[in-house]
């Protein structure tokens, strides 16, 4: 007689505690993890593990730095969540953020040399505008034609990335710069205040606490959120109830298009201050993570968002005083999301363990 | 310019060097689609399969070992992948996205100290052939035995999905894994299997990579190939043969960007870049809108996950 000692059932209703406990769970799974490697390539591990997530922010400018990464991450993830909320896989957002990026640049060119409070305001509509434009190409050929959003995002991400390449070394490049492919150091009044002096941290954070709290307005307060989350659960239900399915997808990208281009802005209006081939490390790809770690949750997002943050930051310090490359911090990125899905088995799942009962042997 | 026969030959063997990866990631992953799974790690098992392959080539020396062990660290770290999606039916997109990010990462680490190492000559067929016929000898010879394999590929999985048993079971659990499973197929087992093998070709793609094309081990080296194979896949409307032709117009791109610069012509580098990501979406929207062409060969259960109640 076959004994079974563990028996696997499906959950009719998802567990609300195992649902916020999962990420925890997914980061503790991440760092044992993580040490095992750094015990595998020669390291101690407690050693690595503190170079990693402790040294980075043990001073002012280590917080600073954490908050800086974090708020495009936060910005992106909030936007993402609107689509992945909806089943539109939007993983394209690299290629919004890029754009965005162009089309600010673009005018903080244009606005070259100009004085006055309108310029920045100017600067960010228009990359969100540049976002949003950029987002809805794949919404409109998913909405009309048919086709898988996530390939044609993606694709596009290489298009923007070409792009950017093509009027950095060419039309924008500039012009007393020594054919270095970067154009002109924008004017003061094209870029982000610091909030410190001496750290980097700007205003853009502000612009992602407020986004932030109109998502989880939107999302959890209006008849909009509530339908873009009929529409993600049973998109039938969604049409028996009469609701446009597709000017919703057309929606829930331009909302993500428009923070993944808001966070392109801040990064060339903040950090960078002028644009030229890399103006993201792969940020909107991250951000996928960040949604979801933070369970597609405004809230959770923003803790999610600081602890990816922080894996880009730990990659930096470790290659500096561990000679370990930067791309380190993908590692930490692959396996919390790889832990998190795993995890997430026990969403649906239950474990029963039977035991030996006497009759069994 | 004068019109030389041989240079157009060395440009033919050159753009059919260049598409070699991409055919066999793109076989690869043409596989695993076609069988129902979506996995966007391509460009992370190749990578992987790249360090590992430059690893082991240095460590033992042995360029057979190296090639073989590429493709085993593939299939090793795509059955992550499959762990994931099939057994604890985790999201495709998300599980294959965080593939990707994973292996860029750890081949990172892993390479830290093979990089700067002079890479092997690897030996090369015909050598002489290809010297001494103008034309047709820079096209047909010289190349590694892994350049022939992946010409031969998209024949080989044309005929495997279309001729053979096993390969209409595969195309089975891809289009109606409900059904399939009625049958008495095991879905799950065929969807590891071809989860596996397309790593496998991954991981032996990303060998070509750092051991023939341009032998060394540079941190990312894969640059975006990964993805192309991807959307080389789409482009092909999940047909085999097309790989094939796709492969060779997008290696044709790559390396038509080097000439061009060369002679001096105006068109930016950049858009003839753009370009294959561009016809993908075209083609992508051509076939999307006619439901029949879309039906004939994409797997119908693309990237849906597949639970049997026990």
């Amino acid at each position: 007689m076959e004994v079974q000692l563990i028996k696997i059932e499906k959950r009719n209703d998802v567990s609300r505690s195992i649902f916020l406990l999962t990420p925890i769970l997914a980061i503790f799974l991440t760092l044992f993890g993580g040490g095992i490697i750094f015990y595998a390539l020669g390291f101690n591990p407690l050693e690595a593990l503190k170079f990693f997530f402790i040294t980075p922010i043990s001073d002012l400018y280590g917080l600073s730095e954490l908050l800086l990464k974090a708020t495009p991450l936060c910005l992106i993830a909030i936007g993402l969540s609107f689509c992945f909320k909806s089943n539109n896989w939007n993983i394209g957002a690299e290629g919004q953020l890029i754009f965005g990026g162009i089309v600010g640049g673009g005018v903080a060119l244009l606005f070259y040399n100009h004085d006055g409070f309108y310029v920045l305001p100017i600067i960010i509509l228009s990359g969100a505008v540049g976002g949003m434009v950029f987002a809805m190409i794949p919404a409109i050929l998913k909405t009309f034609f048919n086709t898988n959003e996530i390939l044609v995002s993606l694709m596009l991400v290489y298009v923007a990335k070409l792009l950017l390449d093509y009027l950095v070394v060419g039309p924008w490049s500039n012009p007393e710069g020594f054919n270095f492919p970067e154009t002109r150091q924008f004017s003061a009044s094209a870029r982000m205040p610091i909030l410190f002096d001496g750290l980097r941290i700007h205003a853009g954070i502000f612009i992602t606490l407020v986004t932030v709290f109109l998502s989880w307005l939107i999302l959890y307060k209006t008849y909009l959120g509530f339908q873009i989350k009929v529409s993600g659960l049973s998109l039938k239900t969604a049409n028996y109830a009469g609701y446009k399915g597709k000017i919703m997808i057309i929606i829930v990208f331009m909302i993500s298009g428009a923070c993944a281009g808001i966070a392109g802005v801040g990064e060339i209006t903040g950090p960078i201050g002028q644009l030229h081939r890399n103006i993201s490390p792969d940020y909107g790809f991250t951000a996928i993570i960040v949604a979801f770690l933070g369970r597609l949750n405004p809230v959770g997002i923003i803790f999610a968002s600081l602890i990816v943050a922080l894996t880009y930051l730990g990659a930096e310090t470790a290659q500096i005083f561990l000679q370990i490359p930067k791309y380190t911090g993908q590692v930490f990125q692959g396996m919390i999301l790889f832990f998190l899905l795993a995890s997430d088995y026990l969403l649906f799942f239950k474990i029963k363990f039977l035991g030996l009962k006497k009759n069994d042997i | 310019m004068t019109f030389d026969l041989n240079f157009f030959g060395m440009l033919i063997g050159a753009i059919m060097a260049s598409s070699v990866p991409l055919i066999l990631a793109a076989s690869g992953e043409l596989i695993t689609e076609r069988s129902g799974v979506l996995n966007l790690g391509v460009e992370g098992m190749m990578i992987v399969g790249a360090i590992s392959g430059f690893a082991l080539m240095v460590l033992t020396d042995n360029l057979f070992l190296a090639v073989i062990g590429s493709m085993l660290s593939g299939l090793i770290i795509s059955s992550i992948f499959g762990f994931l999606t099939q057994t604890l039916f985790t999201n495709h997109v998300a599980s294959g996205l965080a593939l990707t990010i994973f292996g860029i990462g750890i081949s990172a680490m892993i390479g830290k100290n093979f990089v700067g190492i002079p890479g092997k000559d690897f030996p090369l067929l015909l050598v002489n052939l290809r010297e001494s016929i103008p034309f047709v000898g820079p096209i047909l010879f010289g190349h590694s035995i892994i350049l022939y394999v992946a010409f031969a590929l998209p024949f080989a999985t044309n005929y495997f999905l279309k001729r053979t048993k096993l390969g209409l079971i595969v195309r089975a659990v891809g289009d109606s894994p409900v059904s399939a499973s009625n049958q008495g197929i095991n879905v799950t087992l065929v969807r590891y299997s071809c989860i596996l093998y397309g790593g496998a070709m991954c991981g032996l793609a990303g060998a070509y990579l750092s051991l023939i094309y341009t032998p060394q081990w540079i941190e990312n080296m894969t640059a975006g190939r990964g993805w192309i194979a991807l959307a080389l896949v789409v482009f092909a409307t999940w047909s085999p043969l097309k790989v094939l032709v796709g492969a060779i117009i997008f290696g044709g791109v790559t390396i038509m960007q080097l000439h061009l610069q060369a002679i001096g012509l105006t068109i930016p580098v950049q858009l003839l870049s753009a370009l294959p990501y561009i016809m993908t979406i075209i083609v992508l929207v051509v076939i999307s809108r006619d439901s029949r062409k879309i039906k004939l060969n994409t797997p119908t259960s693309l990237g849906q996950i597949f639970y049997k109640e026990k």
